[in-house]
């Protein structure tokens, strides 16, 4: 069997489940459609946050962005999975025990203000469809790869699917695809990773073998990483870093803004009770934790394994010929993601790193510059044919990547539709809409909000690929204090809280608008987006947490300012925080 | 629930001492020994590098998951002791 055959097998048998999936599990009401019917079992309700969250960044590119930085893209992996601890403690249990169906909805009712909600929507939809964009981006590269379509067509045929189980089934849909979803990238991920971790070390478990001795050199593993990427002139692999305030203040943004994001809260609505919430956090982790572990290991042997691919007897020696480069190398070729360009034209492939520092020793050789670029994003979709792994762990791959993809695409899609036909139509402008009305309307909502990611997607706009700094800098700055003040402060009222919002939401965006561009325009920063202009040495990047800080103090000022909130805003606070009568999660 | 009364009070005292020293520890295992404090753990060496570099690939999520675990655990005995729990 060839192995596009296989890897169409793998990927329309995939898209077969999920579609069954979606037809035994219509939604028939508006609580089946925003909150699954909110009787989903906590480790159930864990899996699927897992896929929910475990988006195509964390599966396609994490472990090549850890490959490339080292020990300083540490902070991806801290900074995606501590922002549970903060949900578990600080949001989910309350936000559950409140019981509605929306998030805009708890700051709406909190903050006794229809402003406050619509802030709240509005940050909502900006960071969701930025962060949508990249899915079905991520899904038609994948396509295109794999299947051998266009990238467009490949879009096409994920939004189909997409919207065969949304809207048909809305939460419950979503839920129960996502859970098989998980099922599918987590060992498309594994697979891999424990034959490399074999191959290098000896170890089955990606995890420990990172710590490992490398069974070639007889060194640990960590240990000939770092000797063989200096010696090319690459900074050590486990290198410290100097600008602690900026690795801190980046972690810090990426954990709150993890705890703020819509899509990944409103999974928690959908189970019984309020401890359930508690638990379905620590599963979440556990299952985003299997692919997190993995990650690390991937990235560092997969960076020795391309190291030792290019220079078999060592960095000392030449580098391979580039008519007898591996298959692997020829086919990523063709995609544009690896490019060769023969420089000193000798035949051979020169991969080291072209710095002032490096030049000397790279002059003494007879190289005049770096000759292979390898795009960070193939490191694990490439990983079984490094590895020389079967067709079929291919095919898994492809399957895998696309379900990451397409399980963060509908919830982020259920978290903007629900936006919209529940906060802004029920809540604002057709109160008195019909439950048979608003469940139209969110499906019709769904199938608009899908059309527009998809055309975003084929066509993405300059901000698409700011998830980082847009999509968690608005949670973080906006999202999660407004949340959080709602439940731990019965003391902040209507004025702070959109204040406060609008504070943390505005200075973060002129933050990163001065280094990235206004609206991320090209050419119309004011300043250079370098380390030397940063404030304090803060990235734009890492910004988040400092509007966080801002929105917290401009809510506390305003408030204190101004008058308490009415007695039965208090009360609903002391309600939300005591589990005792918790029903499942209501319309109004 | 009894709204306002010394218990329902106490109850929220003893989830929010939970909850700040489980981020202390949330704290020490991330920003502490993964990042700020890493050179001051460089001489515990773990598998061709030092224990900071560990915290923050492995050590850091592995203590969340125990904390988010360890909380709930200690929130729903707490829940009980208060009578909040539900039924």
């Amino acid at each position: 069997m060839s192995q596009f055959a296989i890897n169409l097998l793998f990927v329309g048998g995939s898209f077969l489940l999920y579609i069954g999936i979606a037809i035994w599990a219509k939604a028939g009401s508006t609580k089946d459609f925003y909150v699954a019917g909110g009787g989903v079992h906590p480790v159930t309700n864990g899996m699927a946050i897992g896929a929910d969250w475990m988006s195509a960044a964390s599966f396609i590119s994490m472990a090549g962005l850890i490959a490339a930085g080292g020990y300083a893209n540490s902070t991806f992996l801290m900074g995606w999975t501590g922002g549970y601890v903060l949900l578990a403690m600080l949001l989910a249990p309350y936000l559950r025990k409140f019981g509605k169906f929306t998030v805009p909805e708890f700051i709406g009712d909190r903050f006794y203000s229809k402003q406050a909600r619509l802030v709240a929507v509005l940050c909502l939809i900006v960071a969701s469809v930025t962060y949508v964009i990249g899915q079905m981006a991520g899904a038609g590269v994948a396509f295109s790869r794999f299947l051998e379509v266009e990238s467009t067509t490949g879009l096409m045929i994920a939004a189909v699917v997409v919207f065969i189980y949304a809207v048909l089934g809305g939460m419950k849909g979503i839920t129960y695809t996502q859970v098989a979803q998980y099922c599918v990238l987590i060992v498309a991920y594994t697979i891999p990773a424990v034959f490399i971790s074999l191959q290098l070390t000896g170890n089955p478990i990606p995890p420990l073998g990172l710590f490992s001795t490398h069974i070639e050199s007889g060194l640990p593993l960590l240990e000939r990483l770092d000797q063989v990427i200096t010696e090319l002139g690459f900074r050590d692999y486990t290198a410290d870093v100097d600008n602690k305030l900026n690795m801190v203040l980046f972690t810090l943004s990426l954990m709150i803004g993890t705890a703020g994001l819509p899509h990944v809260i409103i999974r928690f609505f959908t189970v019984p009770k309020v401890t359930d919430a508690r638990w379905s956090a620590g599963w979440a982790l556990v299952f985003i934790a299997l692919l997190y572990l993995t990650a690390p290991a991937v990235a560092s042997m997969a960076r020795l394994n391309l190291m030792t691919t290019i220079y078999p007897e060592g960095p000392a020696a030449e580098p391979i010929e580039y008519d007898n480069r591996p298959e692997w190398i020829a086919t990523w070729e063709q995609t544009g993601l690896i490019t060769y360009e023969d420089k000193n034209s000798d035949g051979r492939i020169q991969l080291y790193n072209d710095s002032e520092a490096f030049a000397p020793e790279a002059e003494s050789r007879g190289w005049a510059g770096n000759e292979l670029v390898v795009n960070n994003d193939i490191l694990v979709l490439a990983n079984p044919e490094i590895a020389n792994l079967p067709g079929w762990v291919i095919g898994l791959i492809a399957a895998g990547g696309l379900a990451a993809a397409l399980s963060t695409a509908a919830g982020l899609l259920l978290a903007i539709s629900s936006a919209v036909s529940h906060d802004l139509i029920k809540g604002s402008i057709n109160p008195k809409i019909t439950e048979k009305g608003e469940l139209k309307a969110a499906r019709i909502s769904m199938a608009v909000a899908i059309v527009v990611a998809t055309y975003l997607g084929a066509n993405p706009p300059g901000f698409a690929a700011q998830v980082v700094a847009l999509a968690f800098g608005i949670a973080a700055a906006s999202l999660f204090p407004a949340l959080m003040m709602g439940i731990f402060s019965k003391r902040v009222n209507n004025k702070g809280a959109v204040a406060g919002m609008l504070a943390g939401l505005s200075a973060t965006l002129v933050y990163i608008f001065i280094y990235l561009g206004w609206f991320f325009i090209p050419e119309t920063n004011n300043l250079a987006n370098t380390p030397d202009n940063w404030l304090l040495g803060i990235s734009p990047l890492s910004f988040g947490a400092v509007g966080a800080v801002i929105n917290f103090a401009v809510a506390f000022a305003v408030s204190y300012a101004t008058e308490e909130p009415p007695v039965e805003i208090q009360e609903l606070v002391e309600s939300v925080r005591y589990p005792r009568g918790a029903g499942s999660a209501q319309d109004h | 629930m009894s709204g306002h009364s010394y218990d329902a009070e106490n109850y929220w005292k003893a989830n929010l001492r939970l909850i700040f020293g489980s981020l202390v520890i949330w704290a020490l295992a991330s920003y502490g020994f993964a990042i700020l404090l890493r050179p001051l753990l460089s001489g515990i060496a773990i598998g061709g590098t030092d224990l900071g570099f560990w915290f923050a690939q492995q050590g850091s999520i592995l203590t969340f998951i125990a904390l988010i675990f360890f909380y709930a655990w200690r929130m729903n005995k707490i829940d009980e002791k208060f009578g909040v729990h539900e039924e």
